[in-house]
């Protein structure tokens, strides 16, 4: 029985902290429209700051309290108002959800930048020296009592604020109708600020609160937003009463199953992943009355042509090949990573790119796919292949079942909470039974992964799983743009744009949905085999979530409905990231940062990088002399560094600096031509046929058609 | 008689296509002015323009006899500009005492509007707790009007005030913005069910394709013209 009232304690006090977090995820949430991702990296934050203050400069606490929650998480909520969310305003909840994802990444990684994460850091808790509260058969820290009286005083004040004050109002009606709040004399950039402060200062005041109880770490830190996430989903993003019920839920069932649950290899696992798994049945339990999201802004998929895919695949084949060639064993498992990351960032292209199907999880997808192929292909059996595709595509599928009833944020958060079971759970579980068969994962650490057997060749060399590798990718990418330009794409094209629309058509909603997520799943699936033959042995860590954000945030950055966009994201993560972090520690802290801050300049352009990448080199495409020089130029640079007679780096140097030059050159000839040219004559309906399509022409028949 | 509101040869666009052509309209104190034409004529644009919600590109916005183009849609309000949208003008998640809470930021106390506004509607009285958007659409109009009322705007701006409305609360919407009018605000009304509005008004603007075309007294030439604008005319 005092065991039960203790766990009682312990769970109400760390309930109260969720409450206090998942309160300010609630106000944000009502009052911008936006769902913030990066609300615990937010608090994560705010615990190194003080840490930093207290112990780090040995600040009285009260000082670095006032300087923490007053100054800088004010500061924080205020900058990333202005910096961050004001412009992508007018954009969709995709492209919101996208900008806050990429400040967790960022967040996450600037803490560990900034401070050591292989040094131990711990927080002393508040009142430490002060003597419990017997409260009959339990005791209460003054800890576990403060962080109980701060949550009972947010939430009185948090009601009287938004429903007793014209502020209140203000924030509230902003998320109605932005525009018809300016009409009214008020001013909705003003709620947004106060939203955020507030908001930030929250996360702040949890982030200080539960630090003591866990080490600082800042992935640890920033994902006990889950807890919070969960209460804030029982308070269906609006109800700040249901909210803190909710993290009454979530926090005593931690603390019961911490006291309560068996010891043995298969269950701690669970209760760290409770919060998850509660979150994920919550998302399905109740309703949402912003199921279908409020994204209209549904942009344009380009359908690519088989030719020009063709020649893309041929192009990323040659690309494997020339890079075998040319590197040594250490770099070719290094830099092997391009082509099974590009097969990963390739299997967002259906699932988000054309079905619109936000999924944070596809990184742990791909574990399963390595996972798979680690046991089944132990003697690079080929048959393990398929079989790691349609295991990983059967994980997806059952993503699929619980993603009928969701979308967007919500989406999102689903496949979040798939990813922390993954991570926290099944990932770490040693081998186990089911029905007979069985199952080893990662057997709770690592496994080793062999190299395919094809027909007897066993190819077990860095730089044959290199073309492999590439070959699958060229494949993958042919395949993706033939699903494209063929009926299932049209039908994901279709589910995006109109759920409603495509279902009162006809349109199988649940088979559509199974089939794009198995299938995405399924690529993930075989990135991740790919991955792990490279790699020679995986972890469960490689497959986290928050090691899968940054390839999600570039794939975000290249453009989901690009089909380029696997050897994009492959080149930037697995290729560029290791060439500028071999400059150095500090390089390597700049790559880790580097997604995040690609994915908030999202913004800037919200279609992509390969598409205009693309049109970039269009030129140089119609300009056979000069692509056929830089043909020339790169073989010769090929075969020079073979020789022996240029050094790695500068062969790099000098064919990135050949293509840049052609590219600039193309350009420049076609627009010296364009000059030259003397078509005024070319009737207006051949414009673009007859001579090429120039910017002015846009505007000019604009005219034209307004004044006729 | 000085006008309140004016739109001095105002040209406006949706990024390259322009959309108002030199337009210029103005209302004065106490003035129901009609803003009457076909989908696409740039009625709309028009009144957003005065809000002050959509860019001008050329030409004048004077309020007041003062210059206000290029003022933002907060300053307009506090200025007396109050512009009913169209679909409903309210915060269908806030309750309705939380939306007349809304008008306070013209500088109206809480008590004043809500005396005003159950006082003219008293059926947003019994719906004082119930969210706005439950209420049904001739309701939320009562309340968006209640806008025009309680603050005491110069210029009230409505755009398509009869959308989705039976014509027996259109009917008596427009008899509360005659009476706006009378307490001297001066109304511009957009308006596809000419009819309704025509019987209220004191000036009438047709315009086509972002020009005002034709504009006078509503009487019986102007909506014969109106009739054969909408339904085709062999003339």
């Amino acid at each position: 029985m005092e065991q039960l009232f203790t766990f009682g304690i312990v769970g109400l006090s760390t309930a109260a902290i969720y409450a206090i977090i998942g309160s300010g995820l609630v106000l944000t949430y009502t009052t911008t429209g936006v769902f913030n991702f990066a609300h615990g990296a937010a608090g994560m934050m705010a615990a190194f700051a003080y840490w930093q203050l207290t112990e780090g400069w040995g600040l009285p606490v009260p000082l670095a309290l006032i300087l923490v929650l007053v100054v800088l998480a004010p500061a924080f909520g205020l900058l990333v108002e202005r910096l961050v969310l004001r412009p992508i305003q007018g954009l969709g909840d995709a492209e919101r959800l996208v900008m806050t994802v990429a400040m967790l990444s960022g967040l996450i990684a600037a803490a560990r930048w900034i401070w050591d994460p292989n040094e131990a850091r711990s927080l002393p808790r508040f009142f430490e020296n002060t003597d419990a509260i017997d409260i009959g058969p339990a005791t209460v820290t003054w800890h576990q009592a403060l962080t109980m009286i701060v949550a009972v005083a947010v939430a009185i004040g948090l009601r009287i604020l938004l429903y007793g004050t014209r502020i209140g109002a203000e924030m509230r009606a902003s998320v109605d109708d932005r525009a018809l709040v300016g009409l009214t004399g008020a001013n909705p950039v003003r709620s947004n600020q106060v939203a955020w402060i507030l908001g930030t200062q929250l996360a702040a005041v949890g982030g200080i609160l539960i630090a003591p109880a866990v080490s600082l770490d800042a992935s640890q830190l920033s994902l006990l937003i889950v807890s919070a996430y969960t209460a804030a989903i029982f308070g269906r993003l609006r109800s700040l009463p249901l909210t803190f019920l909710g993290a009454v839920v979530v926090g005593c069932l931690e603390s019961y199953l911490t006291g309560y649950l068996p010891q043995n290899d298969y269950l701690p696992g669970l209760r760290l992943a409770a919060p998850a798994l509660l979150l994920f049945l919550s998302l399905l339990v109740f309703p949402h009355r912003r199921l279908r999201g409020r994204d209209t802004k549904a942009r344009p998929v380009p359908s690519p042509s088989l030719q020009g895919t063709l020649l893309f695949a041929g192009a990323v084949v040659l690309f494997g090949l020339v890079l075998a060639s040319l590197l040594g064993e250490g770099d070719l498992i290094t830099y092997g990573q391009i082509f099974s990351f590009g097969v990963i960032a390739l299997s967002y292209v259906p699932l988000a790119g054309y079905a619109g199907q936000i999924s944070l999880c596809q990184l742990s997808m791909a574990g399963i796919g390595a996972a798979v192929w680690a046991h089944a292909g132990a003697d690079g059996q080929l048959w393990a292949l398929p079989l790691a595709v349609v295991i990983a595509g059967a994980a997806g599928a059952l993503i699929a079942l619980p993603a009928l009833r969701l979308s967007g944020v919500y989406l999102a958060l689903g496949t979040t909470a798939f990813a922390v079971i993954l991570d926290r759970w099944i990932f770490t579980l040693p081998s186990f039974e089911v029905l007979g068969l069985n199952i080893s994962l990662f057997d709770g650490g690592t496994v080793d992964v062999a190299g395919p057997s094809l027909f007897g060749w066993r190819l077990d060399d860095g730089s044959e799983l290199m073309v492999f590798a590439a070959v699958w990718l060229a494949l993958a990418s042919l395949a993706i743009a033939v699903l494209r330009r063929g009926r299932f794409g049209r039908q994901l094209i279709a589910l995006r744009d109109s759920e409603a629309a495509y279902a009162t058509l006809g349109g199988n909603l649940l088979l559509s949905k199974v089939a794009v997520f198995a299938l995405s799943a399924g690529i993930a699936g075989l990135g991740g085999a790919l991955y792990g033959m490279q790699q020679r042995s995986v972890t469960a860590e490689q497959f986290g979530l928050v090691a899968g954000l940054p390839l999600f945030l570039v794939a975000v950055v290249g453009g989901l409905t690009a089909v380029g966009n696997g050897l994009f994201t492959g080149v930037a993560v697995g290729g560029s990231f290791p060439v500028i972090s071999a400059a150095g520690a500090f390089a390597q802290n700049i790559t880790s940062v580097l997604p995040a801050l690609a994915g908030l300049g999202l913004a800037r352009n919200p279609d992509g990088a390969v598409p205009e990448i693309r049109s970039g080199y269009e030129p140089l495409g119609r300009n056979k002399p000069v692509l056929g020089g830089l043909v020339v130029a790169l073989a010769g640079l090929w075969v020079l560094q073979l020789q022996d007679v240029l050094d790695g780096w500068l062969t790099f140097g000098l064919a990135l600096f050949l293509i840049v030059a052609a590219q600039a050159a193309a350009t420049a000839l076609e627009q010296a031509r364009a000059a030259r040219s003397t078509d005024t004559d070319v009737p207006v309906e051949w414009w673009g046929v007859r001579r090429e399509w120039r910017r002015e022409d846009e505007e000019v028949l604009a005219r034209g058609i307004a004044g006729g | 008689m000085t006008p309140l509101l004016e739109l001095r040869d105002v040209r406006a666009a949706y990024g390259k296509i322009t959309v108002l052509h030199g337009v210029s309209v103005s209302v004065s104190a106490g003035q129901v002015v009609a803003l009457l034409g076909p989908n696409g004529a740039g009625k709309t644009t028009s009144l957003n323009v005065a809000a002050g919600t959509h860019p001008v590109q050329s030409g004048q916005l004077i309020l007041g006899g003062r210059d206000m183009t290029g003022a933002n849609p907060r300053d307009l309000a506090r200025a007396g500009i109050c512009l009913i949208p169209e679909g409903r003008g309210v915060f269908p998640n806030l309750s309705v005492r939380d939306n007349l809470l809304m008008m306070t930021f013209t500088g109206h106390s809480r008590a004043e509007i809500e005396a005003v506004a159950f006082e003219r509607f008293p059926i947003l009285a019994k719906r004082a707790n119930q969210p706005a958007g439950s209420m049904s659409g001739g309701e939320q109009q009562m309340l968006a009007l209640a806008r025009g009322l309680a603050t005491d705007p110069a210029v009230l701006l409505l755009d398509e005030l009869s959308m989705g409305l039976a014509p027996l609360v259109v009917g008596r919407l427009y008899e509360q913005v005659a009476e706006i009018a009378r307490q001297g605000v001066g109304v511009l009304v957009v308006e596809q069910f000419a009819a309704a509005v025509l019987g209220i008004a004191d000036h009438a603007a047709v315009m086509v394709r972002g020009r005002v075309e034709r504009e006078g007294a509503p009487d019986s030439e102007l909506r014969a013209e109106l009739s054969a604008l909408y339904l085709g005319s062999s003339t």
